[in-house]
């Protein structure tokens, strides 16, 4: 049962918060109860044509010839739209926010470079019609070489997927092959650290599978616009795309959704709005382009493949002093929003923890398999997914239950973070002790103790001589393995001094609750014995903070 | 092709349509006659966003030729409610959060109307069964299936 | 031209025209034939719809069962009389989908398909078709899956088989990955006539292990005149892969399905539920 512990940062918050634990009904479910939501495609409109496209049946190829006159002849068929109908035909949806290069036609043209790209699409008075003048669309083919897996793409002289970016690899900050973390010295640390663990972790793709699936209705509506029905997460976000792609001022489209028939971010590509907006301007008709559950399981964006290597070093106490993760994220043949989900793996990789060293090198790569998109907790899941399983695999190597492992690494408020931000609210440690509490899973006198709220900040607040290197330059694979540099630290710090550590590891109470917890599963047999006890830390009393103040540093100090 | 009439009763009035011959009853109701309830997912049987009643059993709209459907009795999640009072089941649904986008849900209470007109009492392996072919990919089953058994139990006291 | 419907009223012409038009397909419930004209497999042709009353007969009743081909698999679980028929009928699809899906259809649903033919292969189960402008003959279910596999059977009017020797007599298993419902991994149908304690004309079939439904041959004989204790059970599940030519799909590998169909036969012969 959802229970709302008041206990936990009593002095950070204004008491009136009341709605979590209690019964409220959602505005919009009367209207799903009674069928009256609508969503996209539950709108009628006379003369409506319907659109299907061409798929490639290669993973990549030359395009030698289409050949389109039996489509426009057969039955139904209104228009048949190739890659120079659009007046845009190439384009990355984050150039709206001036990130990355227009690499992905709308229909491709000379080249597909996954299987199921788009290249003709069809639109005809009923969809059995389109569906039969698809058919007839003639795509004559020079099959080229492919490549699939990430690291194979990056190799110098790989197969060329996507012309946009020759080297396979999104290019970060106009000046590397991939995104970038640096923060201490993770090869001194290795060299001081008790053990050393290297892991590699693969995802593989996933489909959304939202029972609705991708599509568009678009017609013509009065004063020269268009009304566009989008299944869209981020309705202006598509706006802004279809305007750009179809050359059009934002403020001839008319754009209504916001009911999104699961989307859990597959459907923030605009997939169909342009080429349905596009259908409407050249035949004047309503047209609406809603893609089939082959299409939409086969070729809608997947959330990507990713493959993430992480090498830990750590102390007998338990204290994790250095980490350094590889990661690969499989873009798919074009850009969308891959690049971005890689941003923010790297700002995720040390995780909820203080780590004094952390090197990160995140590759957005580009392979001939169906674009990746977003998907919840993008650029996040698989990479934390990966840090919390070598989290329980560095306690079990280190003896220390893998809760009191992570109260032991986890951040606290005031600490720095490995991409410098400081932490704030930062809540695991209690996220933790409730954890435990509500599985009878005994923790240590320090571990019940410990504060996100106390031991943080300090000298742990410090940005440490930092070790930067140029490695990875566009276009010079060569330069992967560059010479690292020392970049001093900052305060309050001073360059020269060593890191205080954090807390010192308590170990728990010998474990034998049996009797009162009876679910309390066994420790490991082969768990190493637990390192002697130290002497207690006594515990900061925590700074006087006034709660309201604490949670609105998220809008002032944080951006 | 020529299009060929067909005669039902939808939501308890009689309509009359031309269909394409092979136009399914999903494509009928939505875009034919305007009931905009059931849903398309998949068009291959595999999620039951489409699932009416015909005849009192349930059907996938997608799956079935309008015409066949001549001379048949036809319910859609448009038609649930009494007037301005919901069905048991609707407001069942409405009550155990049985819905998040809303998008199986007329499937889902077309799907549970065909077991509660069958069997007003069933047990929870037989709500489950009801559903099986009904696909929700954001709620879960449990609130739907603990509204099912809500709605029968209501419907069960009000009887009583 | 988009697909075209035409409806029939007897057998006799229907089989007429399929025999004479090859873009025409019969209507079953339509199950797989919709889903190939929404997915635009299915683009043009012709759907026959016959409207024949025997298409639905059911005689249940005696010894002997006759079923029309146009028999839905909710029919078969709404009749007392066809008990252990309703595991098979149950495991396709979920409720809306078996007041559609027809026992027709499913003779030639393509693996994994077929779970209930399977089911009718192990009660020795005959077809009465209707090929060309002919008269009607019967023709025992596998000489009929094997010509399926060549392609051109005509039409399928009923089924016909002799109820199972006694409650426990006929056995069937689905296996699936989702739960409650799910395409077959493989399915197991068996029938275990005893005659003084020994098997004696032992029926079994597999769904999903070859191009259409089959017969396990080699079980059958080792079954033959034996009680079903471990050691049967034993040599049944050795000689359980003999014939078998399981596909690999979205469902499961060729090899996952070999790995198990001796486990679930050795279960269902022992009577234990997978
Ligand atoms: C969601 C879903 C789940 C399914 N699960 C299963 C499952 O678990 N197990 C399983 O076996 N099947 C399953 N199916 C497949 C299918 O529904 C069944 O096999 C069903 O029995 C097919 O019958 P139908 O009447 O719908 O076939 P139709 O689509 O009408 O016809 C299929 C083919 O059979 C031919 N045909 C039909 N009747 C005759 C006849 N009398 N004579 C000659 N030819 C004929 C048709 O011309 C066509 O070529 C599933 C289908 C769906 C959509
Ligand atoms: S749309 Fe009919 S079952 Fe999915
Ligand atoms: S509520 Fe979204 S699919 Fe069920």
């Amino acid at each position: 049962m959802l229970e709302f512990r008041k206990d936990l940062f009593a002095d950070e918050r204004d008491d009136n918060l009341n709605v979590i634990g209690k019964g409220e009904q959602r505005q919009d479910m009367l209207g799903h109860v009674t069928g009256r939501t609508r969503f996209f495609d539950d709108h009628g409109f006379d003369g409506l044509l319907h659109l299907k496209v061409v798929r490639s049946p290669h993973h990549h190829a030359r395009i030698r010839s289409i050949d389109v006159t039996a489509a426009e002849r057969a039955p139904g068929v209104k228009r048949v739209i190739r890659g120079q109908d659009v007046p845009l035909n190439k384009n990355t949806l984050l150039s709206l926010i001036d990130f990355g290069k227009d690499d992905e036609p709308t229909l491709a043209v000379d080249k597909v470079r996954y299987k199921g790209e788009p290249i003709v699409a069809i639109i005809a008075d009923s969809e059995a019609e389109a569906l039969a003048a698809v058919k007839l669309v003639r795509v004559s083919y020079d099959p080229l070489p492919t490549v699939f897996d990430v690291q194979e793409a990056l190799k110098p002289g790989a197969v060329v997927v996507n012309e946009t970016y020759p080297g396979n690899y999104f290019e970060y900050h106009d000046k590397y092959d991939h995104q970038k973390l640096r923060f201490g010295d993770v090869e001194a640390a290795f060299r001081t650290a008790d053990h050393v663990l290297e892991e590699r972790y693969q995802m593989s793709p996933i489909e959304h599978a939202s029972t609705e699936t991708n599509g568009t209705i678009a017609a013509p509506e009065t004063n020269n616009r268009y009304v566009v029905h989008s299944c869209a997460q981020g309705l202006f976000f598509s706006l802004g795309t279809t305007a750009k792609i179809l050359a059009l001022e934002s403020n001839r489209l008319h754009f209504i959704g916001g009911t999104v028939g699961g989307g859990f971010g597959g459907k923030v590509d605009s997939l169909t709005e342009p080429l349905a907006v596009l259908g409407a301007i050249l035949t004047g008709r309503p047209v609406r382009y809603v893609l089939g559950r082959e299409e939409e399981m086969q070729f809608a964006s997947p959330r990507g493949a990713e493959r993430h290597v992480i090498k830990d070093g750590v102390m007998r106490d338990g204290r994790i002093v250095a980490r350094q993760i590889t990661s690969y994220f499989d873009a798919g043949a074009y850009t969308r929003l891959t690049s971005y989900g890689v941003v923010k793996c790297v700002a995720h990789m040390p995780g909820p923890y203080t780590i004094p060293n952390v090197r990160g090198d995140a590759y957005c790569v580009f392979t001939n398999r169906v674009p990746a998109t977003a998907m919840r907790g993008f650029g996040v899941t698989g990479v934390d997914f990966s840090i919390e399983v070598q989290m329980d695999k560095l306690a079990h190597l280190v003896g220390i239950d893998p809760m009191e492992f992570r109260i032991l690494n986890a951040y606290r408020d005031g600490d720095m973070k490995a991409h410098r931000r400081v932490a704030h609210n930062t809540a695991l440690i209690e996220c933790v002790q409730v954890v435990a509490e509500k599985v009878n899973w005994p923790l240590s006198e320090t571990a019940r103790r410990a504060s996100s709220l106390s031991g943080g900040g300090g000298p742990r607040a410090a940005i440490p001589p930092t070790v930067t290197d140029e490695s990875g330059r566009i276009g010079r694979p060569e330069t992967r393995q560059a010479p690292p540099q020392l970049t001093p630290g900052a305060a309050p710090l001073p360059a020269h001094q060593p890191r205080p550590a954090v807390p010192v590891y308590q170990p728990p109470p010998a474990h034998q609750p049996a009797a009162a917890l009876p679910n309390y599963p066994a420790q490991p047999a082969d768990a190493a014995p637990l390192p002697a006890p130290a002497p207690p830390v006594p515990n900061a009393p925590a700074p006087p903070q006034h709660g309201a103040a604490r949670f609105s540093s998220v809008f002032t100090r944080r951006r | 092709m020529a299009r060929m009439p067909v005669q039902f009763r939808l939501n308890g009035s009689d309509r009359a349509v031309f269909v394409e011959p092979a136009e399914t009853l999903l494509g009928t109701i939505r875009r034919g006659l305007g009931d905009f309830a059931p849903k398309f997912g998949c068009g291959q049987g595999t999620c039951g966003v489409c699932t009416v009643l015909v005849d009192g059993e349930p059907r996938l709209g997608c799956l079935t030729l309008s015409v066949t459907c001549e001379g048949r009795s036809i319910e859609t999640a448009s038609g649930l409610a009494d007037g301005p009072t919901l069905h048991p089941l609707q407001a069942a649904f409405m009550e155990h959060f049985a819905a998040q986008c809303g998008f199986c849900t007329p499937g889902m209470l077309m799907a549970a109307k065909a077991l509660l007109d069958r069997n007003p009492n069933p047990t929870r392996v037989e709500v489950v069964e009801a559903i099986a072919g009904n696909v929700c990919r954001c709620t879960g089953y449990e609130p739907i299936i603990n509204a099912i058994l809500a709605a029968a139990q209501q419907r069960g006291a009000r009887r009583a | 031209m988009p697909v075209n419907v035409r409806i029939v009223q007897g057998l006799q012409e229907a089989a007429g025209i399929l025999a004479s038009d090859r873009g025409a397909q019969l209507l079953g419930g339509g199950t797989l034939l919709v889903r190939d004209i929404n997915e635009g497999v299915m683009t043009e042709g012709t759907l026959l719809r016959a409207v024949d009353p025997v298409l639905l007969a059911m005689n249940t009743g005696g010894a002997r069962v006759e079923l029309g081909a146009g028999v839905t698999m909710a029919m078969v679980l709404a009749s007392r009389d066809l008990p252990y028929l309703h595991a098979a009928a149950r495991g396709i699809g979920g409720p809306a989908v078996r007041t559609t899906a027809t026992i027709g259809g499913n003779l030639f649903a393509a693996t994994p398909y077929g779970d209930f033919t399977t089911a009718l292969l192990a009660l020795d189960a005959v077809v009465t078709l209707h090929a060309g402008f002919g008269g009607a003959r019967v023709m025992p279910l596998v000489e009929m899956l094997a010509n399926r596999a060549r392609g051109g059977v005509g039409l399928v009017a009923s089924v016909g088989f002799s109820r199972p020797a006694g409650a426990d007599a006929f056995r069937f298993v689905k296996v699936a990955r989702v739960r409650p419902k799910g395409v077959s991994v493989l399915s197991i149908a068996a029938h275990l006539p005893q005659n003084g304690g020994r098997i004696s004309g032992a029926r079994i079939a597999y769904g999903a292990m070859g191009p259409t439904p089959l017969r396990a041959k080699a079980v059958e004989r080792v079954l033959e005149g034996r009680t079903l204790d471990a050691a049967t059970i034993a040599a049944a599940k050795s000689a359980a892969l003999e014939g078998t030519q399981p596909a690999t799909d979205a469902i499961a590998s060729e090899w996952y399905r070999r790995e198990v169909l001796p486990v679930h036969l050795g279960r269902l012969l022992a009577g234990e539920t997978s």
